[in-house]
């Protein structure tokens, strides 16, 4: 009795804990087949859990963490299993980093596992440190084209399921819609070029001098005529590249599209070529559809669903095309008949974007940073 | 202050000033020497702690029915996280228990046990269920009605917890007894009498050294709560001389430091205690007093523990997050619903100070009725809570 009493008497009141309880964090990202993971492990749970201070000396050093590193990633990786449309998905080797918590120094495992079919549904169980530590909980990030679920692990709830496509179609069409209007909108090469064809738009060409058209109507049909080439050409490119059936080196395409803006802003200057703009657009459109194809490279294509993802951003891109045109087209034609118009901004506008994009024309093709954007 | 103790303060100063801020989460990296420390255990294998519960893991290994030696550890591994302030120990003792626990009716001894660590955890209502059962099953068992009438004090079921201390004059050692009524007594009304027989009992033979620091502890904060700050000084610095590494008087000193005005000394108290999240809060709360850069480092530090806190789910230890929100970040708002919160977890002095300081702050009065009303139906006998209350323009009259 006396023993325990002592016991009792010095838990009577709750210390001020120094952290919070045991915890890991496991960040799974999806892309079809494969599934990228980073685990962060306390050192000190494994040092619990298999010991990691050989000396003893109550420090755990970087060269002991280093020489077991094989029996932290057995240890740790037998202790997750996922699975995927009811099916293993194995482990490769890990490599092992560290990073620091707020509550101290945790191992880092950077995995990658490869499931025999594209995820659909993935079903993790968890079993870490449970049997040496029942407070201990998994902190699961789970990531799927941006979309971030997260869930906790706990000894009593060691296994979570998770569906993939339905969070995808709809998600993933909406998400590669928004990427394509931000594209467009944050490519300020792509809305300079469609700006320096759009400007002589609402203006025409009579006895040699500049005369605003006389209804909205013309103007309207003129930009629509304009716009539509531009479309349909790098809608052709666009798919064309994503598909794998023509590629460029994205520095040749890069170049090329400053180049089309330059080669956009100085032909306002000559009447002969602004009669030919609906060709200019669909030329250089299909540069720029090279363009669009490297950012939809860069997000990453699921392979299920290339298809959705290739209209869906394109479609964005139109979105986003449109809502420059729509601020454009009633401003301009407002402004159409002004000698600010005819003379200020279509002669120094198109100057100036043909000065800006000489610049990137240089930086593109000598690889230089000469404008801080 | 004296020569010694602006010395002192002049050096930790500097120290915090020119110390870097603290590790935080970034982006994990290869370290580049083998010799580079990245992690130091509380506790060295060689530590005759760390001895004891190794041999009693082994023992358990090899004999994995041992109720005996599994009780034994988990006992050592709950002790363990009481002096190191680390709940992690709390979670290794529960492991050990689940063979047991995981049966249609566990041994009491094991339920005991796990009462103990959902009371750390803050599940006062499951612990207090595991003590039903224990005391079902064994109504002389002197641990589990201590346990049931401290787990009723946090709460401020004082009634009950006075009855639960009762048994203990028959099944304990009567200073055990009367420290566990003298305590309860002591917050509801009746401080000088219980200081009084605190103090005699101290004289007392045959009172370990953890019984003496317990005692004294109590004494201390009775002290400060009427006032006597001189009394509550010298039983603090009496409890610090046992040598009992303690983190709950740790916190309670500095709080008593920072409540007179001693912020150098709570500097000087707490300036290695930094893992620690509620000693780190403490420190902090001192480096904002004294103006010293250190407080912002230490700050975005707290933010980011309370963060990664939350990432676990459902917050318990809220009493804490509260005081950081309400003195560091000065979000009143905030820092009143966490003192809210708390409040229906637990009602201990600081829970209500906590509670009406807040709502003084963020104006919303009306938020601190039902504090006013429990300290008055209980006669809680604290000198900053009455003042607090003056406060109030509502309560004057």
């Amino acid at each position: 009795m006396r023993l325990i009493l002592t016991l009792a008497i010095l838990l009577l009141s709750t210390p001020a804990w120094a952290h919070k309880p045991s915890d890991s964090l496991l960040s799974l990202t999806v892309q079809d087949d494969r599934i990228e993971g980073r685990w962060d492990i306390a050192l000190r749970d494994l040092d619990d859990a298999i010991g990691l201070d050989a000396d003893g000396d109550g420090a755990i050093t970087w060269g002991e963490v280093r020489s077991t590193h094989d029996e932290i990633a057995a240890y740790a990786l037998s202790r997750l299993t996922i699975t995927s449309n009811e099916t293993h998905c194995p482990t490769q080797a890990p490599r092992h980093v560290i990073d620091h918590h707020t509550d101290g120094a945790y191992a880092v495992l950077l995995f990658t596992m490869i499931c025999p079919t594209a995820i659909e549904t993935l079903q993790a169980d968890y079993r870490l440190l449970f049997d040496l530590d029942a407070q201990h909980k998994g902190l699961l990030r789970l990531t799927h084209r941006q979309e971030t679920t997260t869930a906790i692990f706990s000894q009593e709830s060691p296994t979570h399921q998770f569906t993939l496509s339905e969070i995808s179609m709809w998600g993933q069409a909406r998400q590669y819609m928004h990427e394509g209007i931000w594209h467009i909108w944050l490519g300020y090469d792509h809305v300079l070029f469609l700006l320096a064809l759009l400007l002589p738009a609402v203006l025409r060409r009579v006895g040699g001098r500049w005369e605003p058209t006389p209804d909205f109507l013309s103007a309207f049909c003129e930009v629509l005529a304009i716009v539509t080439a531009f479309t349909m050409a790098h809608s052709i490119t666009l798919g064309l590249a994503t598909l794998g059936l023509i590629a460029l080196p994205s520095r040749l395409v890069e170049s090329a599209i400053a180049a089309s803006v330059v080669f956009a802003g100085i032909s306002n200057l000559y009447p002969v070529l602004v009669q030919r703009r609906r060709l200019v657009a669909f030329f250089f459109g299909l540069i720029h559809g090279f363009g669009f194809a490297s950012v939809l490279s860069d997000l990453g294509l699921p392979r299920g669903s290339l298809a959705l993802s290739l209209v869906s951003f394109n479609l964005g891109v139109e979105i986003g095309q449109l809502a420059i045109v729509a601020m454009f087209l009633p401003l301009a034609y407002g402004l159409r008949k002004s000698w600010t118009y005819q003379r200020l901004v279509l002669v120094s506008g198109s100057l100036c974007i043909a000065a800006l994009a000489c610049a990137w024309l240089i930086e593109r093709t000598l690889d230089l940073k000469l404008i801080p954007l | 202050m004296n020569g010694i103790q602006t010395l002192s303060w002049l050096i930790a100063t500097g120290w915090l000033t020119f110390s870097g801020p603290s590790m935080t989460s970034g982006e994990p990296f290869l370290p580049q020497q083998d010799t580079q420390v990245l992690e130091r255990l509380s506790v060295k294998a060689a530590d005759p702690i760390a001895r004891e519960i190794r041999a009693l893991r082994t023992g358990l290994l090899h004999d994995p029915q041992n109720l005996n030696v599994a009780v034994s550890l988990a006992t050592k591994l709950i002790e363990q996280s009481r002096s190191e302030g680390d709940p992690r120990f709390l979670g290794q003792a529960q492991a050990v228990l689940v063979p047991w626990l995981n049966r249609p009716t566990p041994p009491s001894s094991t339920l005991l046990l796990r009462a103990m660590i959902r009371q750390h955890a803050h599940e006062f209502d499951l612990a207090l269920a595991d003590l039903d059962i224990v005391l079902s099953l064994q109504p002389a068992n002197g641990q589990a009605w201590l346990t049931r009438a401290s787990t009723y004090q946090v709460q401020g079921r004082y009634e009950e917890a006075r009855r639960a201390c009762q048994p203990l004059l028959r099944l304990a050692r009567r200073h055990v007894a009367l420290t566990c009524l003298g305590d309860i007594a002591g917050l509801s009304g009746q401080a000088t009498t219980s200081r009084e027989m605190l103090t005699a009992r101290l004289a007392g033979y045959g009172i370990s050294v953890r019984e003496r620091l317990w005692i004294l502890t109590i004494l201390a904060e009775m002290a400060a709560r009427t006032g006597d700050a001189s009394a509550a000084e010298k039983h603090f610095l009496d409890a610090r001389s046992l040598g009992v590494k303690d983190h709950y008087l740790l916190a309670a000193y500095a709080d008593f430091l920072l409540d007179h005005g001693r912020a150098p000394e709570v500097v000087t108290l707490l300036q290695h205690e930094t893992r620690a999240d509620g000693l780190l809060l403490r420190l902090t709360l001192a480096e904002q007093a004294l103006h010293l850069p250190a407080s912002k480092n230490h700050t975005a530090e707290l933010t980011a523990r309370f963060a990664a806190g939350r990432e676990r789910g459902p917050r318990v230890h809220v009493r804490e997050e509260a005081r950081f929100t309400l003195a560091l970040l000065h979000d009143s708002q905030t820092a009143l619903t966490l003192a809210q919160t708390n409040w229906e977890i637990q009602k201990e002095p600081w829970d209500a100070r906590l509670l009406l300081e807040t709502a003084l702050a963020s104006g919303s009065h009306h938020a601190a009725r039902p504090v006013i009303v429990w300290l008055r139906t209980n006669h809680v006998e604290d000198m900053r809570l009455q003042q607090l209350i003056a406060q109030f323009p509502e309560e004057r009259s």
